[in-house]
């Protein structure tokens, strides 16, 4: 029969992992914003880390199988939430991304929807009794995931949308996807890429975007724009070497945003390819982690939910290290627990408390 | 009952576990392939691939006189950088850098301190306009003190001495209150700027347009190549009105001295001259001005920073006495006016002294004008009334801003009943119209103003704009400058104007106000004037202080008909107008001597005895004295021994 909830059963040493990559992300904002006019950005991120452990805990109180029984009430919230962005948002830098709140803070609600939708994938495949997917399902899966997902691109916002996709892949494929669907999938998104990128009327990227994605093809044409950030980020990447170096591109201010979107270019400017390795090595163990606790669940929903956030972490992780390395377009993706930014921060540490929520309940059943 | 508990397959867990592992080798390779495969690359990339904005500085344009020569120049100034991207010890290199540059040790090393939170890539500015041994030392150094460069600009030279300077004015970085203000809002903060003057009045034609240079510069912030170029366009030449020549001959004659002295062409209002007293070296400002230096041209009781010429708002004295003959011919009053002077008159109950104790005697408007008798001008300044005075003065532009091609003029007082009750809430006292009768009470005014008038009334009523450029010379659709070629024109009766410019002729002669500043030779119509700063029995009381000692004024124009030169003189602390009368028949000589000299250069080169053969007709009237027969005649001149010196260029100038 039931006992009760202890944090005995808490993840420590998970925390304990994800603690030292936040504290290393600290540091790095400390070294690469000093000389700049985000000098003190660290303390910030220090008080969202502490207040994201602090929602961590308390997500981790509240019944994960109770929230899911009501998660089409918060899906229904997440999409108004989206919806207001578009009417009421906040423009800044012609995206339409955040509501202004009272007191002066913005919320970014594109960042918590992405919550819902783990919840969302999980409470449906959970409830599904195939072994193997139908089409209906692999279709109402994508709905879920993709009408949210049009409208985070319609403010636009192509690099958040793009971390929808990763969830809906990640239910699909351990819901039970046949090779059939997998090839059609894989077929289907080849045909798309290409249209977008080689019929000119075709209008789904706006063009900064299209420039953005082409001038990583082709880093030279623009050394300037956002060929030129690729260029500077593998040149601090590059240039700190085996055991890093001073950081000349992170100081000297060639390298754009090295707090935010580029973190992991300063930080690998810095302290060289095994520093680089170290922390690649940190994420590993806090995925490997996961995708434990993952197998340890008490039902499937549990699964479903740690497996999300996995996959939400892993594709973070490929994008932004991607980009820095020049593996990947410019998508303006934050590397998750490291770089500056509240938003990032909160998501990541409510994600950790729904992970710690599946495995606090293991014994439960 | 437990439908849940069929769990997630084992195998596409571990699957996702690999696919992950598999995304992080990719990861791991790539930070390989960049960090220890391409790392030299990457390495030296890092030090070269900086693109650097470096503004190419566009050189002001030149000011020069009327016949080209220069007035105002640029040099090539140099300036010690420090650069602090360098792994060099600053502060260990300090000593060393401080004795090179002659500067104080431990200012140095705080300002390294001071600029040490400061993006690194951000040098110091260590020393501007540094001396050719420093600029030596720096050179010599470049390996021993790899952070230390050297910035090349272009700085405005200036005539020595402060000549010129008020009318040429002097340039300085735009200020933030200046940014604010419409006509500067395209300027960034760093541009040099004109402050005052015609630099600030014509900045925009002066300043030319920077341009830029994508420069490629390592990490020590040194080019290593380029990406693209825009050209700075120079500021373009600005020719003034002024004669150089004339100009020297007005700077002489206010040396050492307070006031200004304003001469003009009256048939168009070139400004020919324009000085005012004491002078400041704007060449002080064209690098960093000390904040104590500033300070004492700021409280100097002497104003030096004032241009007089068109910001002195002084009492007019005597020379308003002609505004006052016009006003009064012009009201059929003048010229039949006739007034016994006994020393004094009461008005009002109140009595009047005129300045000769004895008295003039009978006067009439000509020997008022000449003698410059008061009791003739209270007279008539009662009989006129305020209000018809100041209608004259008003036409003849006191108490308004000329519209003189140079910023922050002044507009001065031309009192009026209305302009009373407007700006005091008080009426007009009756008793006040006999002081400004003889141009004291509450009338104020810029020399130029009267200059501007005395010209209109030398010119029969035709008055100008006095400016210091030639519009024609401006570029196409430059629209700033095209008011000053207006002309208004004054109805004065031809007669009026004759008789009274007649009658100030004979100022300079023996029977005038100021004989002593006769010329042979030059027919000077003038006035002459000294106004009381405060009066006469308040004076007293300061036992006579220098300091309150009265203005001399003189404004006088030749030839006497169809005049081509005015001159207004103020001589603050003058006393007496007969000063101020010679200072201006100084620079009329000057005028003069190089009107005579000049056709001479198109003749054949004199000989070497020093004479000249000329040939000339003249009428004469024979012995009757009724008919005028023509003769002619062959002369020998000898000419003057000292040749006179024409400059070349203004003070200072290289050229």
């Amino acid at each position: 029969m039931a006992r009760y909830v202890s944090y005995r059963d808490f993840d420590w040493l998970l925390l304990v992992f994800v603690l030292i990559i936040c504290a290393l992300g600290v540091m790095e904002i400390h070294s690469a914003t000093m000389h700049t006019k985000f000098a003190g950005a660290h303390v910030k991120q220090i008080y969202w880390v502490l207040a994201g452990v602090g929602a961590m805990f308390l997500v981790s109180l509240v019944n994960y199988q109770v929230l899911l029984d009501q998660i089409h009430w918060f899906y229904i919230a997440a999409v108004a939430s989206l919806m207001a962005v578009l009417v009421f948002g906040q423009k800044y830098l012609g995206a339409k991304r955040w509501i202004k709140m009272p007191g002066g803070n913005h919320f970014q609600p594109s960042e918590w929807v992405k919550l819902i939708l783990i919840l969302a994938i999980a409470k449906y495949f959970a409830d599904m009794r195939e072994r193997e997917l139908s089409w209906a399902d692999f279709m109402k899966a994508g709905a879920i995931v993709g009408i949210p997902m049009l409208m985070v691109l319609k403010q636009p916002d192509l690099g958040t949308a793009l971390t929808y996709l990763p969830i809906a892949a990640m239910g699909v494929f351990l819901g039970g996807l046949q090779w059939r669907q997998g090839l059609a999938v894989a077929l289907l998104a080849t045909i798309g890429v290409g249209a977008v990128f080689f019929i000119p009327k075709v209008h789904v990227l706006k063009s900064y975007q299209k420039q953005r994605l082409t001038s990583f093809v082709d880093p030279e044409l623009d050394p300037q724009g956002s060929g030129y950030q690729v260029e500077q980020s593998k040149i601090a990447v590059g240039s700190g070497g085996l055991w890093g170096g001073k950081g000349s591109q992170t100081h000297g201010a060639f390298l754009p945003v090295p707090q935010t979107d580029f973190i992991f270019a300063a930080f690998s400017e810095e302290h060289g390819f095994v520093g680089a390795l170290g922390v690649l090595l940190l994420y590993f163990i806090v995925l490997m982690r996961l995708t434990q606790n993952a197998q340890t669940a008490p039902d499937r929903a549990g699964t479903f939910v740690v497996m999300g956030v996995v996959a939400v972490l892993s594709f973070h992780i490929l994008v932004n290290v991607g980009m820095v390395v020049g593996f990947m377009p410019v998508t303006g993706i934050p590397l998750p627990l490291m770089s500056y930014g509240g938003s990032s921060v909160l998501f990541m540490f409510l994600a950790l408390g729904m992970v710690m929520n599946v495995r606090m309940r293991r014994f439960v059943n | 009952m437990f439908g849940r508990d069929e769990k997630v397959s084992e195998f596409r867990l571990t699957a996702a576990q690999y696919f992950i592992l598999a995304i992080f080798l990719v990861l791991a390779y790539g930070l390989w392939k960049l960090q220890v495969m391409e790392s030299g690359y990457y390495a030296s990339a890092a030090e070269k691939n900086r693109i650097r904005n470096v503004p190419v500085l566009a050189p002001r344009g030149k000011i020069l006189d009327r016949e080209g020569r220069t007035i105002v120049d640029n040099y090539p100034s140099f300036s010690a950088l420090l650069l602090r991207d360098s792994s060099r010890d600053l502060i260990g290199d300090a000593d060393l850098i401080a004795q090179g540059l002659h500067l104080d040790p431990n200012e140095v090393r705080a300002r390294i301190r001071h600029f040490a939170s400061m993006p690194q890539y951000q040098p110091i500015f260590l020393k501007e306009d540094i001396t050719p041994d420093e600029l030596q030392f720096i050179e010599a150094h470049r390996n021993e003190l790899p952070e230390l460069d050297t910035i090349m600009a272009h700085r405005r030279l200036y005539p020595r001495n402060g000549f010129m300077a008020h009318l040429i004015g002097y340039v300085g970085e735009v200020s933030e209150d200046m940014l604010n203000q419409p006509q500067f809002e395209l300027y960034n903060s760093g541009d040099v700027v004109g402050i005052s003057g015609v630099e600030r009045q014509y900045n925009t034609l002066l300043m030319g347009q920077n341009g830029s240079r994508q420069a490629l510069v390592d990490s020590h912030g040194r080019e290593v190549g380029r990406l693209g170029e825009t050209e700075a366009v120079p500021g373009k030449q600005l020719r003034l009105t002024v004669d150089i020549d004339l100009q020297i001959a007005a700077e002489e004659a206010l040396a050492g001295k307070n006031g200004a002295i304003v001469a003009m062409d009256p048939r168009t209002g070139e400004i020919l001259a324009m000085v005012s007293g004491p002078s400041f070296d704007p060449n002080d400002f064209a690098v960093h001005v000390s904040r104590d230096q500033w300070n004492k041209l700021v409280t100097d009781p002497d104003k030096p920073l004032l241009n007089k010429a068109i910001q002195a708002q002084l009492a007019p004295g005597s020379t308003f006495k002609i505004i006052m003959s016009v006003a009064g011919w012009q009201e059929n009053i003048a010229q039949t006016l006739h007034v016994n002077c006994t020393g004094g008159a009461e008005f009002y109950g109140r009595r009047f002294g005129c300045w000769v104790k004895g008295g003039h005697g009978e006067v009439t408007l000509e020997k008022a004008i000449y003698q410059s008798c008061d009791v003739f001008f209270y007279t008539l300044a009662e009989k006129l009334g305020i209000d018809r005075i100041a209608k004259y003065a008003t036409d003849l532009g006191l108490g308004q801003k000329t519209g003189i091609d140079l910023p922050n003029e002044v507009s001065g007082v031309m009192p009026s009943e209305e302009w009373k009750i407007k700006n005091f809430k008080q009426k007009w006292f009756a008793g006040e119209t006999i002081s400004v009768g003889i141009g004291q009470g509450a009338v104020a005014i810029t020399p130029v103003q009267l200059l501007r008038a005395i010209s209109a009334i030398s010119m029969g009523g035709r008055m100008v704009v006095p400016h210091v450029i030639n519009p024609t010379d401006m570029p196409p659709g430059y629209v700033e400058a095209q008011h000053v070629t207006d002309v208004r024109n004054v109805p004065i009766d031809p007669n009026g104007w004759n008789f009274i410019t007649d009658a100030m002729s004979r100022v300079l002669l023996p029977e005038g106000t100021a004989p002593s500043a006769h010329i042979p030779g030059i027919d000077i119509a003038g006035k002459t004037g000294s106004a009381q700063i405060v009066s006469l029995a308040t004076r007293a009381r300061f036992k006579n202080s220098d300091d309150l000692a009265q203005n001399g004024w003189f404004v006088g124009f030749t030839p006497r008909r169809n005049p081509d030169i005015v001159v207004c003189v103020l001589f603050q602390g003058g006393e007496h107008g007969r000063l101020a009368a010679r200072l201006a028949t100084q620079v009329i000589k000057a005028y003069v001597d190089k009107q005579h000299r000049t056709p001479q250069k198109m003749v054949e080169k004199p000989k070497t005895d020093g004479t000249v053969d000329i040939g000339g007709l003249w009428t004469e009237p024979d012995s009757d004295g009724h008919k005028e027969t023509l003769q002619g005649g062959r002369f020998v001149l000898a000419l003057p021994k000292k040749s006179l010196a024409v400059a070349i260029a203004a003070p200072g100038m290289h050229q």
